[in-house]
This record gives structure tokens, sequence and C-alpha cells, in this order.
């Protein structure tokens, strides 16, 4: 078990980078604590693999460093870091039984057989893979050959942390959720560090305590799901956690007002001395919809209602621009003209895609708040 | 439906059946045809029935063949498999290098095999061949027109050199196909490079590995063009291989009813190796014990 710092790191699959763009992975600071769960969620392409081969010890970075308990690993090659690592296609030793495959690891690491194989039976046992062992690892289904590379992982006394690959990409549905249970038993019962990439948001809502959400290379946000959800740093984090993503017009602040267009819409106190150009954003969950005019809301042209059956998403025209809210199921929905209103408490601002907090900074013009 | 429908498909074959008629089935029947016959001319034939086939079979040269034959195989196989394994492995993995290698080693895929014999030949020259010159200067006497053993040693140098590129191509591709996360993993495992070979690459170029080895025997088994140029099967007989004795046999002394016979035989030969060793290649790796 091991915290894990990352400091200044950065990495280029280019020998010589010159320009941000040659960067696979922008500089970032980043503290994996010992024993949580944590999810690295963000778009294909990302740079979520790369940042994951890193701490593996897979790819050495560019710049920076990564640390395991203080102790500068940059260096040390993988199978000296005691990590495990869990691909997204199932990577098992096809002529092996599934007993050999477990004990691999410490065969390689020259440990004594009887301990072999009382680790190998404690890790079927937990895995439910004690039935299997004399199985050749090739005929399995997919599911049980994902089960046997985290038991290759976990066979290890030693490991420090577990990384995974989006490793339910390939198994089925109705399994996925029984998978994902035995992930989150395994950690609440070791308490390992656990690093899950996805770019599934559900999956990485439900398996991790903090979610880092990435794209293009960069870390935009850390934070619970809760403040995922409801304080997006940044506009992608908005747009990419939800379902459907966040709402954003662009809007010419004015007096505490978000003027969009001849629209003015309050956004909340402390924010009378912005001026200028600013995004707002909100959920189409606090959004609210009503058949008739009420005090503050505007109105808006029906353009599509979408039955979920569990809730609707109305999508509506305001001015030019088109917005998604999202209602309860067994509500009506206003036909053709509706009237929307904006909860000045779940409006955000943001300012070249971050968010601007609610504080001393509203006060400031913008430009010298970023 | 009925059944004059259902079978109206059979048309649709009739092309394709033909031309298999012509190409492969006729001309096999005329060698079984032959194969019963003794041939005097074209009007004067006798029917013999199974003679040829004993001829054939109790024949002490075709059976030096056979064996010189058998010999010679399985020397390919055991030199061009794990030779071909070891330079797929060795060749880099992409980029303009990987291009320019696979170039390289296709090369003498690409020479006619009769100008391979003569290469050869040149090459091979105890007076002016560059190698042939070069061992006889070491004082290791070595003609390939004269003795034996380096007629062997020089038709084995030259099958390894122009065929191993085969099995190359055959393991790189297989060596290609294994995705990037298995080498992560047994370097996570901490597996050596020896386990890694035994355990990974192995198991996962065992289709290639099977189509490279039946190509190799078969190919190898029906070796005629570069030996007959090269030694033309001497000194003696020492290089004289089933093909190359069929020819003598057929060709030289015009004996179409035994060469028929024998023809029949080393097809059958032939096939029954395959079929082994395609048995066996199946099950290699698998676990299925029978």
């Amino acid at each position: 078990m091991a915290r894990i710092d990352l400091k200044q790191l950065a990495h280029s699959y280019r020998r010589n980078p010159t320009s941000a763009g040659d960067y696979a992975l922008h500089k970032m600071d980043l503290i994996w604590e010992d024993g949580r769960a944590y999810a690295l969620l963000g778009p294909s392409g990302c740079g979520k693999t790369t940042l994951l081969n890193i701490i593996s010890g897979l790819l050495r970075p560019s710049k920076g460093q990564v640390l395991f308990d203080g102790k500068d690993v940059s260096a040390t090659p993988p199978q000296e870091r005691n990590i495990a690592q869990v691909f997204q296609f199932p990577v098992i030793y096809d002529t092996m039984s599934v007993f050999d495959n477990l004990a691999f690891p410490l065969r390689n690491r020259k440990q004594p057989e009887a301990e072999i194989r009382k680790r190998v039976e404690e890790v079927a046992g937990m895995l439910e893979l004690q039935e299997d062992l004399n199985k050749r690892a090739a005929n399995l289904s997919a599911d049980t050959k994902q089960k046997i590379s985290l038991g290759r992982g976990l066979v290890r006394s030693d490991v420090a942390a577990i990384l995974f690959d989006e490793p339910l990409t390939v198994i089925d549905p109705h399994l996925k959720l029984l998978l994902r249970r035995k992930l989150k038993q395994i950690h609440a019962r070791f308490k390992l560090t656990m690093v899950y990439v996805t770019h599934d948001q559900l999956e990485a809502l439900t398996f991790a305590d903090q979610v880092v959400v990435m794209n293009e290379g960069q870390i935009l946000q850390i934070g619970t799901p809760q403040d995922l959800f409801e304080n997006p740093q940044h506009t992608f984090v908005g747009y990419f956690i939800g379902s459907p993503g966040m709402n954003f017009l662009p809007c010419r602040m004015q007096n505490g007002s978000a003027c969009i267009g001849e629209l003015r819409i309050p956004v909340g106190s402390g924010t009378e001395q912005l001026q200028g150009d600013y995004e707002l954003g909100i959920r189409p969950d606090f959004l609210e919809l009503h058949d008739n005019q009420v005090a503050g809301s505007h109105r808006v042209t029906i353009k599509e209602v979408e039955d979920l059956g569990n809730c609707k998403i109305v999508r509506v025209q305001l001015a030019e621009y088109s917005l998604k809210v999202k209602l309860p199921e067994g509500r009506d929905t206003p036909i053709e003209t509706g009237y929307l209103g904006f909860p000045p408490e779940w409006i955000r601002l943001y300012a070249d895609g971050r968010l601007l907090e609610r504080s001393a900074q509203y006060q400031t013009q913008r430009g010298a708040s970023i | 439906m009925n059944k004059w429908q259902d079978n109206k498909a059979w048309f649709m074959v009739i092309p394709v059946f033909l031309v298999v008629a012509v190409s492969a089935i006729i001309p096999l029947m005329t060698v079984v045809n032959y194969s019963l016959q003794d041939i005097f001319g074209p009007d004067q034939r006798v029917f013999v029935g199974l003679e040829w086939y004993k001829d054939a079979l109790t024949d002490s040269r075709l059976h030096d063949a056979l064996s010189r034959q058998l010999l010679f195989s399985s020397l390919v196989l055991l030199i061009e498999i794990p030779l071909g394994i070891l330079i797929a492995m060795m060749m880099p993995k992409k980029g303009w290098s990987a291009s320019l290698s696979l170039v390289l080693v296709a090369l003498p895929l690409l020479i006619p095999w009769n100008v391979i014999g003569t290469i050869w030949i040149i090459f091979m020259r105890p007076d002016i061949g560059l190698l042939g010159a070069a061992i006889n200067g070491m004082g290791i006497p070595f003609d390939h027109t004269a003795a034996p053993v380096s007629a062997w040693v020089t038709v084995m140098m030259m099958e390894v050199w122009h065929w191993t590129p085969l099995v190359v191509l055959l393991a790189y591709a297989g060596l290609q196909a294994i995705p990037e996360a298995y080498f992560q993993a047994a370097r996570i495992d901490g597996a050596s490079a020896w386990a890694t070979f035994r355990y990974i690459q192995l198991p996962k170029m065992r289709g290639v590995l099977t189509i490279a080895i039946l190509l190799r025997f078969m190919d190898s088994f029906l070796i005629y063009a570069e030996p007959f140029v090269l030694t033309g099967g001497g000194p003696g007989n020492s290089t004289t291989f089933l093909s190359i004795y069929l020819v003598k046999q057929a060709v030289g002394q015009f004996d179409l009813g035994p060469a028929a016979a024998f023809s029949i035989i080393y097809f059958l030969i032939v096939l029954l190796f395959c079929w082994l060793f395609y048995q066996a290649l199946l099950k290699v790796g698998t676990g299925d014990k029978s």
C-alpha cells in the first residue's frame, strides 16, 4: 500500500517536444492518497492510459517525478514497483491453468512453492475461482479471465496499488455489475490504493471516492461525484458529467444579471461588479419549466420531448439557444410554449471555461480573476 | 419449395466444377490411368494392374530417395523454424527500419528458383566462388560437385537462405499481432525474457507456425529446381531427392507407367505427412490429450 505523488509530471511521445501540442500530458501535480479508490475519467485519447502507464512504470515520464510513499520511483521498472495492472482486454497466459496463471508473478519472484499455494488459494477464494483452478485459462469466459488478471495482481502480498485500465469494456452488462461489486469488496477489505480508468461516468461515479476528470492531457477537476455534479470547475466537466450534460449560454454580465440578448437572468448576490462576457452554466436537472408566466421566468419554445421512462428530457429554444431540461416522469410538459426559470443558486459562471468561485473573486474584474 | 427448386443451386457449381476438373481431376485421373498400364507408344499399351506399384514399393533406389528426402525435410524444419522465429524476434517492430528489414528479408523470395541454383553454383565454386574458395582457403576441402557432404551442406545452405525468410515473415506477422498489453502484463508480473517467449509469444504464434511448418514441409518435400540446377542429384545419387528421381525416371527413361505409379505414391506420402503434422499441431499447446 502506498501513497502516490506525481510531481511536475508531463509526458510527450515525441523525443523533442517543442510546442504544448506535442504533449500527451501537460504538467500536473497530483496526490493519490493511500488506500483510496480513484476513478480517472475522460474521453478516449485524453491521456488517461498514458498517466496510468506512467504510474505503473510501463512508460517513463518525459518530465517530473513519480513518488511512492515519498520515494522516487520514476526510473524503477514496473516489476520492482509492486504495482498490479488490469488491462482493457483480459491478459491471461493461454497455455497455463488458472492456478499457474495466478502463481506466475510469485514464481517469477522465486517464492517458495508452499507459500505460493497458500496465496493462490486465498486469492482464488476471494475471487470465487476455486472451481476453475485446474482448468485451462484459455477456455474461460471474458469475465473469469478478467478476474484472473485481477488475481495476478492481488496474489502479491506487497502490492502497492492496483491500476485498472477500462477493465469492464469487454464484459457482458449483467456481469459488469457483479464484477464492479467484487472490486468494491476487495477495496473495502484490503484498503488498497486503486486507480480506475474509464470513459463511462456511471462506472467512475459508482466505483470511486474521488473522481479525476481529464481532457486533452490536463486534469480539470478532482472531487466527489457530488462536487462534479454541482460545481463543475470547468465547462468540459459540466458537459461530460451528467446525462444530459450542463447547459451553457454565452452572456454579458451587467448589474448582477446575465444578459442574453434582450433577456436578463439574475445570477445571485456577489456578482454586481462583474462586467463583460461570460458563460452561464446550469444543469438540466435544476432548470424549472412552467406552464404559465412566473416571476423571473422566460418564454421558451418546446422543440422536443424525450421520455426516458424515469424522467423526461425536454429540449427548449430560448432566443437563439437550445437548452435541455430534465423533468420528473409523470409531470405534464407544456405544449409548444413554456416558461423557463433559472434558480440563481444553481447558476454557475465560467470565464474561459473555468468556474468563477462565488467568493471575493466575483468582486474583481474579469481577467484579473483568472 | 419443391425438391427440384432446392437442387437448382447445383447448376451454379458447374463452372467451378469444370475448372477444377480440367485443372486437377482429369490430369490426376490420367496419372492413375497411366499407372496401371505399360506404355510403349501412343497406341501401344498393356494393362498391368498394380505391377508398377509393387515395383515402386520394392525399388531400393526409391527407398534411398525417400529416406534422403525425409532427412532433408526434417533438417529444413529443424533449422528454418527456430531460425525464422529468432530473426523475426530480433527485427525492429516499427518505423522505417521495420519496413527496410522486411524488404531485405524478403529479397531471396523474389528470385526465380532456377536462378537461385545458378547463384549458389557460382557462390560455392571451389576455385572462384566467394564462399567455396574461402572454405578451401581455410584448408577445408570443399567441392559440392565431388563430395556428398559438401553437396548436402550447399543444398541445405541454399534452402535455408531461400526459404527461412518465409518463416520469418509469418512469425513476424504473428508477433506483431500480439497486443501490447500482454508484454506490459508480463513486465508487471516480473516475467523473464524466456518466460515471455515461452508463455506469450510462442503460444500466440501457434497459428502462423502451423502454417509455416506445413508450407515448409510440403515445399521441401517437393523440392526440385534448386538442387537440380545446383547438383543435378549428384555426386552419385547423394542429392537425388524424390522429385529428381521421379523426373529422371519419367523424362529420362520415358517410363510413364512406373513414373505415374511413383507419382501417386509420392502424392499420398505428402498428403499423409501433412495430415499427421496438422493433427499434431492442432493438439500442441491446447492441453487436449488424445
